[in-house]
């Protein structure tokens, strides 16, 4: 068919949706010629914008929604609308309607859509039950929930029987009703034809956080209505019964093929009319385009792959070159406050595909990436929680992913994913076909400066807005050609947080500086960023600190287990779990005080510190401790120091529990957990508090019921309460609390951060922090348990093994040329019985005291 | 006061050179403190196989310990962060990078050079 012909060529176009409309709009603005265009539409509407319809609930009125009148308004077209084809007649070239009307064609087109379907089960048309697809059903959807809870007088209970996409929208929308309402799904898992189950049961807890219920595996056997025929109920295949005054069903659509069937034009098995890369049906005047075509065998629900066969269709009517790819079956929620995006191939169906996943529990976020067998070329993925990445991922489907695939998955405010240097030719919308080349182009040749003229211009993002985000990026790189700072950054040497930090290093499994810094940092680390990656380091691979590249990592304390003081020398500080010593264990630390010569105090944390000791000596002092049968108390270490006790009921007059067994017990459980800052715990024996506990990161008060828990007390600098999470515990159920408090704590805070500034922080607070800890309403509590059996499994004390381990002890040499000679520089004199440090004063008097048998004259 | 030194140097002119130790002895990214006569030096092995020598002494505490610093990087330059109050110097030239709101005070420095394994220092003269 030529455009050209003697009278105008005539097309007529069954349908008057989103694709209809984007047919017409292409093939007029493609052309000046005389087409004659009749549109026929079953809708009394124009056109309008379907995938926004739950906009409706929103606020957005019918009109907001309409798509563009000019197409429709150009007097090569006829529209008809709220009239519907009844009837194909192939041998006159003619459609009937309803109206009783023949219209004859030279071209027939037809983009019929879908219809929404409901379940097939007792009870499906009561009134209360709706679909999910047109105006005329939200609209009816809206009166029936205001009419109904005038009527009962109260909040309505509603439920959604379909878990896709559009059942969360349709749940969302019901929400926004002030309909208390649950989707159900009959399969393991939401959206299960985009997500994997780990990716369901991410979004799940989303959505259940949002307030929506939900319930899976559950197939709905019947609706039961009261005897005015409103729906009440809800019966399921396990024989459980639930209320309901209002439900939705979006469990699918089914093409509108009916007109082709009667026609006995081709027809796929699963439905949907059958076209050809042309979009040509098997009568070769007739084309279908959208939701009703059927290509490969598959239709496909998605405005994007209707547009691109409009636009098909529309060309080749004008005896232009064109044809359909294939189906891009992408996808992203458009809930607001829960991300979800699924793109190509999410399930790695390809043979040989790899997929690299990132799960963070915590923050509700799920994502993962497809990769080719040599994980060059991006296939696909998943990401829930935080779709950020979707607009930059997505553009680079089957192609190089240029880039770390890790980078791409961190949370988003981590390392910037490579996105600014997206190739021209990569697709950033694919409802519009508009390129990252087209968007630049927008900008730099149109004058473009804001999203809403890239809109205007390009129709970028002015369909499902999936793509604003990158269009968004690509505009800010574009016009300011500036890299914005991070300001989250830990140091020069890596542009994250300390969370962020950790998330990286446990996704990518790496497990040495190097590695680490290599992949995620610049340089080669600072005193700021080493000593984090080591506490980061230690928690998840549980390594000895001086292991390896782990030595270099270490503060100086850390580094030689021991303190450092003013001049130089260092502290030492056994541990005295729970503040409980033996007379014998006392014996041992005056004795090896004595004869090394060290300063002894009681510290602020029930324990003995023995000061002066040189770093040539601190392993002769340390065997003679670690024979004796003590151990590192850490007190050098961002890391748990000390439980602080009182004596409890084993012998003051009040205790009403054994406060020192739970505090020796508690120390030992925690001894050489690495955190972001130290950690203190406190057992008081009833509540007048003489261990002061509530002071402490954790503190525990017994009374008669169990014990008292409570979380981020502070002494210090800035001096804190802790605020009670839990009362009556018992032993097991305070061990568990604490368990997941700390780790909590320490896969989360901040470089330095300690509990109490920690817990201010947290959103929600104390209720939400019970909720995570003690109902798991994140699901993280399995693995903040197995984190913590890990450590207590893997504990040993440093010392001891770095006694076993001559190739450790090197490092304690005073000098690599005179290893045990004597810093010359330590001078002591005595004060109150005892060595200090010598002033400049005391240099100068000469009343000095040096060696390390020393004696001071009482 | 920057010295660029090469192993070429050392084995051109041994007699100048005092020998240290042995390059193993040093652990590379951690310091080591060594004595030169009675003088105090803190030797470093960085990433990219360099000795550094510098005076232990920190000049902000006083005390010797600057070989017992985190050893890292500020952009090109390879630095040592004093154990002690966390300065940061540039341990080719000595110079404090980071004073933490100190007057800016330099460390000492020693060429350094490797022959044959073993780490040799020059005595300047200042
Ligand atoms: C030795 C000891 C003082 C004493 O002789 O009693 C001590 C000594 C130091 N404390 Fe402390 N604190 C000691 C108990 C405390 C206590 C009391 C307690 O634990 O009940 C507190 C208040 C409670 C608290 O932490 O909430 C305490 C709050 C601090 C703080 C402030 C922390 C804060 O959150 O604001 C610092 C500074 C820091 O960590 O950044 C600090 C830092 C230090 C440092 C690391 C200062 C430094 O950089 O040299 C000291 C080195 C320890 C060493 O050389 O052994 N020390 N420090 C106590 C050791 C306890 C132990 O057995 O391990
Ligand atoms: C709530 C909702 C959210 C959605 N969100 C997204 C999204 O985020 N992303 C995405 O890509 N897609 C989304 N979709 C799907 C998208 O809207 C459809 O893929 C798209 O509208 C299909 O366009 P179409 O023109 O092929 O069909 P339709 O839009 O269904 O249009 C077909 C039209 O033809 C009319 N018709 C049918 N038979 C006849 C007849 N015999 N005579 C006359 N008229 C007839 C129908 O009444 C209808 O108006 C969503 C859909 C819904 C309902
Ligand atoms: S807190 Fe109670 S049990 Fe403990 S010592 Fe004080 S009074 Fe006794
Ligand atoms: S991708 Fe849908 S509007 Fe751009």
């Amino acid at each position: 068919m030529s455009s050209t012909g003697p009278t105008p060529p005539h097309v007529v176009v069954v349908g008057a949706g989103m694709v209809a409309h984007r047919f017409v709009e292409s093939l007029l603005s493609r052309t000046d010629d005389a087409w004659r265009v009749t549109v026929i539409g079953e809708e009394p509407r124009h056109p309008y914008d379907r995938v926004g319809l739950t906009s409706f609930f929103a606020g957005a009125s019918a009109e907001d929604l309409e798509l563009d009148a000019s197409p429709l308004a150009d007097e090569r077209v006829r529209f008809q609308r709220g009239t519907t084809v009844t009837r194909i007649d192939r041998d006159r070239a003619e459609v009937v309607t309803d109206r009783g009307e023949r219209i004859g064609y030279d071209r027939l087109v037809l983009a019929t859509g879908s219809y929404a379907a409901r379940l097939a089960v007792d009870g499906y048309d009561h009134d209360g039950c709706f679909v999910y697809r047109t105006l005329d059903d939200v609209e009816a959807l809206e009166r029936f929930v205001e009419r109904r809870s005038a009527e009962l007088g109260r909040r309505l209970t509603g439920t959604v029987i379909g878990g896709g996409l559009l059942g969360l929208e349709a749940a969302g929308a019901l929400q926004g009703l002030d309909v208390d309402c649950t989707v159900i799904q009959s399969s393991d898992r939401l959206m299960s034809a985009q997500l994997d189950l780990p990716a369901g049961d991410a979004l799940r807890r989303l959505i259940e956080q949002r307030g929506i219920g939900v319930r899976t595996s559950a197939l709905t056997t019947r609706l039961d209505a009261d005897r005015s025929g409103r729906v009440i109920g809800l019966e399921f295949r396990d024989g459980s019964w639930e209320r309901t005054d209002v439900v939705v069903f979006t469990v699918g659509v089914r093409p509108r093929d009916e007109l082709a069937r009667a026609a006995g034009l081709t027809v796929d098995a699963r439905g949907g009319v059958a076209i050809d890369a042309g979009c040509d049906t098997s009568d070769p005047r007739i084309l279908a385009i959208g939701e009703v075509a059927s290509f490969g065998g598959q239709c496909v629900g998605l405005v994007a792959p209707g547009y691109a066969m409009a636009e098909v269709a529309a060309a080749r009517l004008l005896g232009l070159e064109a044809s359909f790819g294939g189906f891009d079956v992408s996808t992203k929620l458009k809930l607001s406050g829960v991300d979800v995006a699924s793109f190509g191939d999410a399930f790695a169906e390809t043979p040989g595909a790899l997929d690299v996943v990132y799960a963070d529990p915590v923050a509700g976020v799920y994502k993962k990436l497809v990769l080719s067998d040599d994980a060059k070329t991006l296939l696909g993925g998943i990401l829930v929680g935080d779709a950020s990445a979707y607009g930059s991922l997505r553009p680079l489907v089957g192609g190089a992913l240029g880039g770390d695939p890790v980078a791409y998955l961190m949370p988003r405010e981590g390392v910037a994913a490579p996105t600014g240097e997206l190739p021209d030719e990569a697709l950033v919308c694919s409802c519009n076909s508009v390129t990252a080349g087209g968007i630049r182009s927008a900008v730099h040749d149109e004058g473009c400066s804001d999203v809403k003229a890239i809109k205007a211009c390009t129709k970028a993002g002015a369909a499902c807005g999936s793509c604003v985000g990158m269009i968004t990026k690509l505009l800010g790189s574009e016009l300011a050609k500036t890299g914005a700072a991070l300001s989250n950054s830990l140091c020069e040497h890596f542009a994250m947080s300390r969370r962020q930090l950790f998330d990286a290093v446990r996704v990518s499994g790496l497990s040495t500086f190097s590695a680490v810094i290599d992949r995620f940092g610049t340089g080669r680390g600072c005193d700021i960023c080493k000593p984090v990656l080591a506490s980061i380091l230690s928690t998840l691979t549980g390594r000895h600190v001086l292991d390896g590249e782990n030595a270099t990592l270490q503060d100086t304390n850390d580094h030689v287990m021991a303190n450092m003081q003013k001049d130089g020398s260092y502290s030492v500080v056994p541990r005295i779990a729970g503040g409980e010593i033996t007379p014998e264990g006392l014996l041992v630390i005056g004795q090896v005080a004595q004869d090394f010569g060290l300063y002894t105090k009681i510290t602020g944390g029930q324990r003995i510190d023995m000061f002066g000791a040189r770093l040539e000596q601190l392993p002769d002092i340390w065997k003679r401790l670690v024979d004796a049968g003590f151990e590192s108390g850490h007190a050098y270490g961002k890391s748990l120091r000390t439980v602080k006790s009182c004596v409890g009921s084993t012998w003051c007059r009040y205790g009403v529990q054994d406060a020192v067994g739970m505090a020796v017990q508690l120390e030992l459980r925690y001894r050489g957990l690495r955190s972001p800052h130290k950690i203190k715990l406190g057992v008081s024996g009833c509540a007048r508090e003489c261990a002061e506990a509530r002071g402490k990161d954790v503190g525990v008060i017994a009374t008669e019921a169990g014990w008292n828990m409570y979380v981020g007390g502070n002494g210090g600098f800035t001096p804190r309460h802790a605020v009670l999470l839990a009362e009556g515990l018992d032993d097991a159920g305070l061990l568990q609390a604490i368990d997941r408090f700390l780790m909590y704590y320490v896969f989360t805070a901040d470089r330095l951060q300690r509990t109490a500034p920690w817990f201010e922080d947290l959103e929600g607070g104390i209720d939400e922090l019970r909720r995570v800890i003690l109902d798991d309403s994140l699901g993280i509590c399995a693995d903040l348990d197995a984190a913590m059996a890990r450590h207590v499994e893997n504990y040993e004390d440093e010392w001891k093994a770095t006694l076993d381990d001559p190739e450790k002890l090197r490092r304690f040499a005073s000098f690599v040329n005179a290893p045990t000679t004597p810093d010359p520089s330590l001078a002591y004199t005595a004060e109150r019985g005892q060595a200090r440090p010598a002033t400049a004063e005391d240099r100068d008097a000469g009343v000095l005291i040096a060696g390390t048998t020393l004696e001071v004259r009482r | 006061m920057t010295i660029v030194t090469h192993e070429r140097d050392a084995a051109a002119a041994p007699a100048d050179w005092t020998a240290v130790c042995a390059v193993t002895d040093l652990e590379t990214e951690r310091g080591r403190a060594a004595l030169l006569g009675e003088t105090q030096v803190a030797l470093f092995l960085t990433h990219a196989g360099r000795v550094h020598a510098v005076q232990n002494l920190d000049p902000y505490s006083g005390a010797h310990v600057i070989s017992r610093g985190i050893v890292g990087t500020r952009g090109e330059v390879p630095t040592v962060a004093s154990p002690m109050y966390k300065q940061v110097f540039d341990l080719r030239t000595g110079v404090c990078l980071e004073t933490n709101g100190k007057e800016p005070r330099a460390l000492r420095v020693w060429p350094a050079a490797v022959a044959d394994g073993i780490v040799y220092l020059r005595e300047e003269q200042r």
